[in-house]
């Protein structure tokens, strides 16, 4: 073997040292010791001295933090208050009447149900197509696709992401709508037996509950790939490794280490993506032709929800009748309430696993 | 179980940076071989070149041969996650699967190989744990996260981990450097009875514990900052730390006892 002549690097550290201290401009390291070695041992520390700067960012973050209280309070009293106002000139049942009668001169008849089908059916459809492409599409980001392509792609589907929803709209109304028609005959050919994908007149117009889920879904999509590609650039290369060591294939390692340690972003991601639809109100009026009715025939022309119903009575609608458009969206803001608080405890649930404790 | 490993020619880059350069050695098998050096000498680049965990750093690539026994790691037509799984490895920073429990960790390996049947993973959780010294701290919370052990008691659910899939060779870079010295005393005495079955390759920057628990040791120097690593030598452990052949191998091992 042939042997480098070189003092080992070991030796170099304490000369240096050695030299600083006994240089005259280097005493740092002694005063260094004695001056803050009494500072933090001192008792007093542990009260500590009152600084401005703290006094005046806890002040101002209570502060904040009590305004947005009132505030939500104050909104939701409002809120509250019109709907009970509604709902008791109702001349129907708010939970079992299919109509949704708040024109001003006829007499006010009402109910949710159709409208709170219809938002959580299109939502639910928007997020069975949205999340599982989501997420592959942001694990090729992250852990297949080569670096130029991998930021080439994430810039658009940042793009994507920031594009107003009655773009989409337009799109869904001019584009999607025509495309559908060929999908949903498709459709009810094969599928027809799941009663959900039949069609009660087929070859009629596609604005459709079906047809607004899928336009939620390109709509929530970019949201929720660009979170969830973040989330999964977060996971610590250490577990990845881990997994590597034992002899796992790509797959694996995503399957052993990424996705579980992404498992909460990936539900936050989804919410975030299901809050958009959930209220998606542009888009879904341009592509539904909405009606009244309850159908579980999901191709089917009609179906409406809430937030495009709000959208297309609110200008028709005084007095009382807008009243019942609150009570529609206190309804809404409710499911959104319950889809987070299910989203928590499923994430609180393994929380001791969640690694962010690791 | 145990195989030899013989190292020829062997050279690792990051891109066009040659970090270790022309490293050729025999690592006997059933034995520890310690490799010691100073930092940034490529001890952890070489050792990773053994299990084919170099090349997943994007740009990383190795020249050379690695032999264990008659097998080309590097050969073509080798799958690297084949050469993973017999060749285990042990990192520096203990990384249980943080979303696992200390049963599932354990059983991780064992799972990729597709073994489904519960008694059989049962029985090769229990075994493993035993191995690694962790059985009796564990056996009444296996259903616990791994994440919530303590550092010493993490890193030997590593070793456990490593040990489950029954690899040949046992690859560990610098196991205890984040340990007290209970537990690093704990897997000292763990490597000194795992090297009856396996080939044990540990990095460390303690001497004393090269000395403790190694047969063998290579010791490693770079001429440089920004030079390429190169093996300056290997011996018998008495020998290295008694009557190295090489005045740089004294130099630095004088150098660490002051
Ligand atoms: N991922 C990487 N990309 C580029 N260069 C790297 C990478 N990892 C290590 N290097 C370089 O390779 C050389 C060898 O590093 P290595 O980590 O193998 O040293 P080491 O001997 O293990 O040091 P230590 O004792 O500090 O762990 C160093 O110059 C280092 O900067
Ligand atoms: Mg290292």
């Amino acid at each position: 073997m042939d042997t480098p002549d070189t003092a080992p690097p070991q030796d170099v550290p304490p000369s240096k040292d050695d030299l600083l201290v006994d240089s005259p401009k280097g005493p740092r390291r002694g005063s260094g010791t004695s001056a803050t070695v009494p500072a933090l041992a001192g008792p007093q520390r542990g009260r500590g001295k009152v600084r401005i700067g703290d006094r005046l960012f806890a002040g101002s973050s209570r502060g904040s933090g009590i305004v947005l209280l009132v505030v939500m309070a104050a909104i939701a009293v409002f809120l509250t208050i019109r709907s009970v106002n509604a709902i008791s000139h109702d001349q129907g049942n708010f939970l079992t009447t299919f109509e949704w009668n708040t024109q001003e001169g006829a007499p006010l008849s009402f109910g949710i149900a159709v409208l709170a089908f219809g938002t959580v059916v299109s939502a639910v459809i928007a997020m069975i197509i949205a999340v599982p492409v989501a997420i592959g599409v942001a694990l090729f980001i992250s852990h297949y696709a080569p670096r130029r392509m991998a930021q080439a792609l994430g810039y658009v589907i940042d793009l994507l992401a920031a594009v107003p929803s009655i773009v989409y709209g337009l799109w869904g109304a001019l584009f999607l709508v025509p495309h559908m028609l060929g999908v949903n005959a498709w459709l009810n050919q094969y599928f027809g037996w799941t009663y959900i994908f039949g069609q009660s007149q087929p070859g009629a117009q596609p604005r459709s509950l079906f047809s607004v889920g899928v336009l939620l879904a390109i709509m929530i999509l970019p949201i929720i790939t660009a979170v969830s590609r973040e989330i999964f650039l977060q996971v610590p290369r250490m577990y990845e490794e881990a997994a590597l060591a034992l002899g796992a294939t790509r797959w694996e390692v995503i399957r052993t280490s990424v996705l579980p340690f992404a498992r909460s972003g990936i539900i936050s991601a989804s919410m975030l993506g299901l809050g958009r639809a959930l209220g998606e109100t542009m888009a879904v009026a341009t592509v539904l032709s909405p009606s009244l009715l309850l159908s579980f025939h999901l191709t089917d022309p009609g179906g409406s929800t809430i937030a495009q119903n709000i959208a297309t009575q609110f200008g028709e609608s005084q007095g009382v009748g807008r009243d019942a458009l609150i009570a529609s969206g206190l309804v809404l803001f409710l499911i959104t309430l319950l889809v987070n608080g299910g989203a928590r405890l499923i994430i609180a649930r393994r929380k001791e696993y969640s690694g962010a404790n690791a | 179980m145990a195989k030899r490993i013989d190292v020829s020619g062997l050279n690792a880059y990051y891109g066009n940076f040659r970090a270790v350069e022309d490293i050729s050695m025999t690592v006997e098998p059933r034995s520890v071989t310690a490799f010691i050096g100073p930092s940034g000498c490529g001890k952890s680049t070489f050792l990773r070149t053994l299990n084919r965990m170099h090349e997943v750093v994007p740009g990383a690539r190795v020249e050379g041969k690695v032999m264990l026994d008659n097998e080309d790691l590097y050969g073509n037509g080798i799958d690297p996650v084949a050469v993973r799984r017999t060749v285990g490895m042990v990192f520096q920073r203990p990384n249980p699967f943080p979303t696992m429990s200390i049963k599932e960790n354990v059983a991780a390996g064992l799972k990729l190989n597709g073994v489904r049947n519960k008694k059989m993973v049962d029985e090769a959780v229990e075994r493993s744990l035993k191995g690694a010294n962790l059985w009796n701290e564990v056996k009444d919370r296996l259903d616990r996260p791994g994440a919530g052990l303590s550092g010493g008691q993490q890193q030997r659910l590593c070793i456990a981990r490593a040990i489950a899939v029954e690899p040949q060779v046992l690859l560990m870079d610098e196991p205890c450097s984040a340990l007290d010295p209970i537990s690093t005393l704990a897997i000292e005495d763990l490597i000194g009875e795992l090297k009856e079955q396996f080939t044990i390759v540990i990095v460390t920057h303690n001497m004393q514990q090269a000395a403790r628990v190694s047969d063998r040791t290579a010791f490693f120097n770079l001429s440089a900052v920004g030079q390429p690593g190169r093996l300056i030598e290997i011996d018998a452990t008495e020998k290295i730390f008694s009557n190295p052949s090489v005045q740089a191998t004294e130099d630095y091992i004088s150098g660490r006892f002051g």
